[in-house]
């Protein structure tokens, strides 16, 4: 239980050494990031690959209302929990060729950040769930408020509302949820045990939803994503897309299914065709953007609304999918919107048509860029085709139809992610690229990594499979016989 | 060594190629980059051989390798493993075999090139997804290789990346056979919908107890693939564009091995396609279709790649139409007598091509054959085996898918034989334009055109042998042969129908066919060696036929003009429309809406505090009647 409270408060440790590190911050993030990451790894390691939930922590806090600093892993935490580990140290490193303004105070907000996000991928009260879901929100908005590009105080009130709003709704759900509980208490066992009838359940439904519709986001929730992915700073657009989304992602998974199954068989009907629908909108949209960032960050509420449909669709194939696909997505997207930021910090643009070239003078970055494409893109071999496998297998076994139209991605996905590639990389270099240089140092580490993660897992995809395995399929059985029971 | 502890190395060694040709690319000379490139697959095509001719006197015909559990999830398994049976193993020599052969011709030809090293590191790899591809023992790894053949193909035909044109032919290529992989993943799920599994060894015996429905289903989904990858209609545009690429790529990727892949794959699932004769007959129709409307684009091209390209779809569109009628044994063997051919024709091409210092204008050319005597007649024995004239190999192998045809149907047999006619034709014009007559470019220019050297010669002349002799693997019993290749296949459960032809229907048919290619012959002959046309500049007139022909039937406008304009112009509505100003508008309306109330709910924080404590019992109060009532 030790390692579990080290794993989740040695971010905020960090995060108040990096506050008074002043200069060195940079440094000392870094440092308490890979601590982290090594950390996450011996947990891995003594983590048993079976259904139970593992180093819990159950700490009575606030005992007048019941609430609990209960948290635990099982394999679905740990994936998210690997996630964020890994993706943090990722997203600093990349920070190494910008200057920030007080840095300090960069570096301690990304780390707070870490244990919030690290809060809610382990969190087993309800109220503590929703403590560090907030927790996560207010450092990445203050990021991107005070780092931020054009128009960032506008774009980024926008989605703090949006979000927040979304937030207070499930709230109110657990809450409601809270007060139905006999025992009066936050513990999620006692929220998997209420016996809710199914109008009940649809309620509490919407309530979850749209708080993780908007986190994800699922069309038609995503209108705050792209402004806000276009005008954070780049680090910004990382933690967002790289690690944030998932907890709407993981919410579904943790908090909405197992607790009102008979409202996701009500409802995920509509959460299918709305998931489907964003693939091909989001997608049809990332064709004709004219700014690189803003088509990444609509191709992946195209990726996630992949994920969302194999989530509720609900079988062993979409579940695994989306796990595999949670950590590719992370890994890709990061890649994707970091190749961008190098682009963007030589010759201050990210407009498709004024790039062109830049492959002839920095064949290197080329190549990591080509990788990072063909995993979004989801080639065999790569970690993005087990995810996108799994997910469309898992839609196909709702219908047919479904998996038809959602594999549109394949096709779509190739049509503006190779666009890109080609307009920003390939042609004949223009006064702007022609001075381009190529990667170096950390740029160079970090895209490595990258490119090495994206083939590792796409090669050898078993450990990932193998860590959720039991988790998934406990998770189905729990859901399962608990709707057998409402029917 | 037997055969389980041999077969990786066939796709290990070209990966090996790749990786050390990749790394070394800036690092390694020229020389050295050439005898890895090439000395790997020299060695994979060396252990294919005592994989072929070990099989060949095995009993057990089917070795399935298992090299590691890939992906497991719920009841869905898939190994990552190898089948080695008569099917692969021939597959294993062409691709190393001919892959080979490019390899050493490219060491010369690609010479000149900065990117020497990138260009054997792009076609190991791709030897290494192809032979991934057929080594396969599930639909699932030959996914991965049919994607990554696809990948090299993009890479290879974007090879001059710094050309936005041939970078644009590079993601054409890819889109439209991403268009084609949909449909092969889908009909992958269905396969393990139905029958539980995606291996080979376990579907295929099931086979039988899927209703026919599912099957025409199955069948159709994958048919779409193979119409992706061999470029059938409607999604052939891409190969002709996919010329782009270096000479020697179109010969080994885009002639040889890998459109022959949906052939590969067919042939593969040969025992699904047999019961489901309504896809069998879409197959045969696609086919026939493409067959033709390749040779009229053939008919007038001027460029001599181009004419390849045209020629090498409605080759493939022979082959769909055989594998459409039930001829699987004679599309295989159809993709083998052309890989020799087009290999050949490809390579000589090139040949022509870096004489003429990169002119691929057949209006530029003529009177070559005396400067380029070794790659005029190597040339003009694949010209002949494509056209159909015994006894080279290609009349073997079309004449057995006639034959076929004729069975089916003798208006797919018409349409066969009259595709013939016109590849007599177009390809002898291509030959005449290039090779007779006098030269049409300057004397400067005639002055250093000479013949290739004999890395490039070499292959030319092992694969004329091949092209001229190569029939006799499936020699018919019409001829007195014994069909080697129809009992080889039959032992990979490659679906065999006898001919129920009396031999003098066939020797008819024949007849007709050896007759409509040297009327063709002929014809080509008056025209450009007798009569000396050349064909008009672009801009000239021409009939409205020969427009069409020209222009490609406007397929690429026509497709602009129905699919990628309409998408285009949704994505901008959704985008300025829909998202923009619909979607966020009420978000924004919602945001707006509670900003404007809460200017009227400010109003009541009138700093009264007895107000306030009103309003508090007030709302204990219907909190707890609330309770009360409703929980």
């Amino acid at each position: 239980m030790e390692q579990l409270l080290l794993l989740i408060f040695l971010p905020l440790a960090g995060a108040i050494i990096t506050a008074l590190a002043g200069k060195s911050a940079k440094i000392v993030s870094t440092v308490f990031s890979v601590a982290s990451l090594v950390l996450a790894l011996v947990i891995a390691c003594n983590f048993i690959p079976d259904a139970s939930t593992q180093f819990e922590v159950n700490l009575p806090w606030i005992a007048d209302l019941g609430i609990n600093f209960h948290a635990g892993i099982d394999g679905i935490s740990l994936l998210v929990v690997l996630l964020t580990n890994l993706l943090v140290p990722i997203i600093i490193l990349s920070s190494y060729n910008h200057q920030y303004k007080s840095p300090a105070a960069f570096y301690a907000l990304i780390l707070f950040m870490q244990t919030g996000l690290l809060l809610v991928f382990t969190a087993l009260d309800a109220f503590l769930f929703y403590i560090g879901w907030e927790a996560a929100l207010i450092p990445i908005y203050f990021i991107c408020a005070i780092w931020g590009g054009k128009d960032r105080i506008r774009i980024n009130m926008k989605f703090f509302v949006y979000t927040i709003a979304g937030s207070l709704f499930m709230l109110m759900g657990i809450i409601y949820l809270y007060l139905q509980n006999p025992a009066h208490n936050f513990n999620i066992q006692a929220f998997y045990a209420l016996n809710l009838d199914s109008a009940q359940q649809g309620w509490v439904f919407w309530a979850f939803f749209i708080a993780f519709a908007i986190k994800m986001p699922v069309f038609p929730f995503h209108t705050w994503q792209p402004d806000t992915y276009t005008a954070a700073p780049a680090q910004g657009t990382m933690l967002l897309s790289g690690i944030m989304l998932k907890m709407g992602i993981y919410g579904v998974i943790r908090w909405l299914l197992p607790i009102v199954p008979a409202g996701v068989h009500d409802w995920g009907q509509l959460a299918i065709v709305l998931s489907i629908i964003g693939i091909v909108y989001a997608s049809l949209i990332a064709f004709t953007q004219k700014d690189a960032k803003r088509l990444v960050a609509y191709s992946s509420i195209a990726h996630v609304g992949l994920i969302s449909a194999g989530i509720f669709a609900f079988n062993q194939q979409g579940m695994q999918g989306a796990m595999v696909q949670m950590l590719s997505h992370g890994i890709n997207v990061v890649g994707l919107f970091f190749v961008l930021d190098i682009i963007f910090s030589r010759v201050k643009t990210n407009k498709i048509e004024e790039l062109g070239g830049i492959a002839k003078v920095a064949p290197q970055l080329s190549i990591a860029f080509l990788i990072i494409v063909l995993g979004t893109v989801a080639l065999p071999g790569t970690n993005g085709f087990i995810g996108e496998f799994l997910l469309l297998m898992g839609v196909y076994n709702y219908g047919i139809w479904a998996a038809a139209i959602a594999g549109l991605t394949i096709i779509f996905g190739a049509v503006y992610m190779l666009r890109m590639y080609q307009n920003v990389m390939l042609g004949q270099t223009n006064s702007l690229t022609i001075t381009f240089t190529d990667i170096k140092g950390t740029e160079k580490l970090v895209l490595y990594t990258i490119c090495a993660l994206i083939i590792v897992l796409g090669v050898y995809p078993k450990p990932v499979l193998h860590l959720t395995e039991a988790s998934v399929q406990h998770l189905l059985e729990q859901v399962n016989q608990k709707l057998n029971t409402v029917n | 060594m037997t055969i389980e502890q041999l077969i990786w190395l066939v796709p290990l060694l070209p990966f090996l190629g790749f990786v050390i040709n990749g790394l070394g690319r800036n690092s390694l000379s020229k020389g050295l980059v050439g005898i890895i490139g090439s000395g790997v697959i020299l060695a994979s095509f060396v252990i294919s051989l005592v994989i072929f001719f070990s099989l060949q006197g095995d009993t057990q015909k089917s070795h399935e390798v298992l090299l590691f559990d890939w992906i497991s999830a719920g009841a869905l398994h898939i190994p990552l493993s190898f089948l080695v049976d008569p099917l692969s193993a021939i597959m294993l020599l062409i691709i190393t075999g001919i892959g080979f052969l490019i390899h050493l011709y490219s060491t010369s030809y690609m010479h000149g090139d900065a990117g020497f090293g990138k260009f054997f590191a792009y076609l190991n790899l791709f030897v290494f997804f192809m032979l991934l591809l057929v080594l396969g023992s599930n639909y699932i790894v030959m996914f991965i290789g049919w994607e990554g053949v696809g990948l090299c193909s993009y890479l290879l035909i974007g090879f001059w990346y710094t050309n936005s044109a041939y970078a644009s032919a590079a993601k054409k290529a890819f889109v439209m056979n991403r268009i084609g992989d949909l449909g092969f993943l889908l009909g992958v799920f269905l396969i393990f919908n139905t029958f539980g599994s995606v291996e080979f060894a376990k579907v295929f015996p099931q086979a039988a107890s899927g209703s026919t429905d599912i099957l025409v289903l199955i069948t159709i989904l994958l048919f779409i693939g193979a119409c992706g990858k061999s470029a059938q209609l409607p999604l052939f545009t891409w190969l002709p564009d996919a010329m782009a690429g270096p000479t020697p790529v179109s010969a080994l990727i885009h002639a040889a091995t890998m459109v022959t892949a949906g052939i590969y794959m067919i042939a593969r699932s040969s025992v699904l396609f047999d019961l489901a004769p309504l896809t069998q007959h879409i197959i045969a129709i696609i086919g026939a279709a493409t067959a033709l409307v390749a040779a009229i684009i053939a008919l007038t091209q001027t460029d001599i790649k181009k004419v390849l390209a045209y020629s090498t779809v409605s080759q493939l569109g022979y082959m769909f139409l055989g594998l459409g009628v039930g001829a699987y044994t004679g599309s295989f063997f159809h993709v083998l007598t052309h890989a020799f051919f087009k290999a050949l024709l490809f390579l000589g091409a090139g040949s022509v091509i870096h004489a003429m210092h990169h002119e691929q204008d057949m209006r530029h050319m003529g009177g070559l054959r005396k400067k380029l005597p070794v790659t005029f007649l190597t040339m003009m024995i694949g010209t002949i085996a494509i056209a159909g004239l015994p006894p080279f190999s290609g009349f073997f192998s079309k004449d057995e898918i006639l034959a076929h045809a004729f069975q089916a149907s003798p208006i797919l047999w018409g349409i066969g034989v009259l595709t013939a006619f016109l590849t007599a034709f177009y390809m002898f014009r291509m030959m005449f334009l290039t090779f007779s007559g006098k030269y049409r470019g300057t004397h400067h220019e005639e002055s250093h055109v000479h013949e290739s050297p004999a890395a490039m010669t070499l292959p030319l002349i092992i694969l004329a042998v091949l092209a001229a002799i190569g029939g006799a693997i499936n020699l018919p019993h019409v001829f007195g042969g014994n069909e080697w290749l129809a009992h080889w296949l039959s032992g990979a459960g490659v679906a065999q129908h006898e001919l129920e032809l009396s031999y003098s229907t066939e020797y008819s048919l024949m007849a007709v066919s050896v007759a409509a290619a040297v009327i063709a012959l002929l014809y080509a002959y008056t025209r450009y060696v007798k009569g000396a046309r050349v064909p008009v500049a672009d801009e000239a007139p021409r009939s409205a036929l020969a427009k069409l022909s020209y222009n490609k039937f406007y397929l690429d406008e026509i497709y602009d003009f129905i699919i990628t304009k309409p998408l285009d112009a949704l994505s901008r509505f959704f985008y300025r429309i829909i998202d923009n100003k619909f979607i966020d508008g009420i978000v924004n309306g919602l945001g707006w809406s509670t900003n404007e109330a809460s200017k009227g709910i400010r109003l009541l924080q009138s700093g009264n505090v007895g107000f306030y404590i009103f309003m508090m019992v007030f709302g204990i109060i219907a909190l707890l009647l609330y309770t009360f009532f409703y929980i």
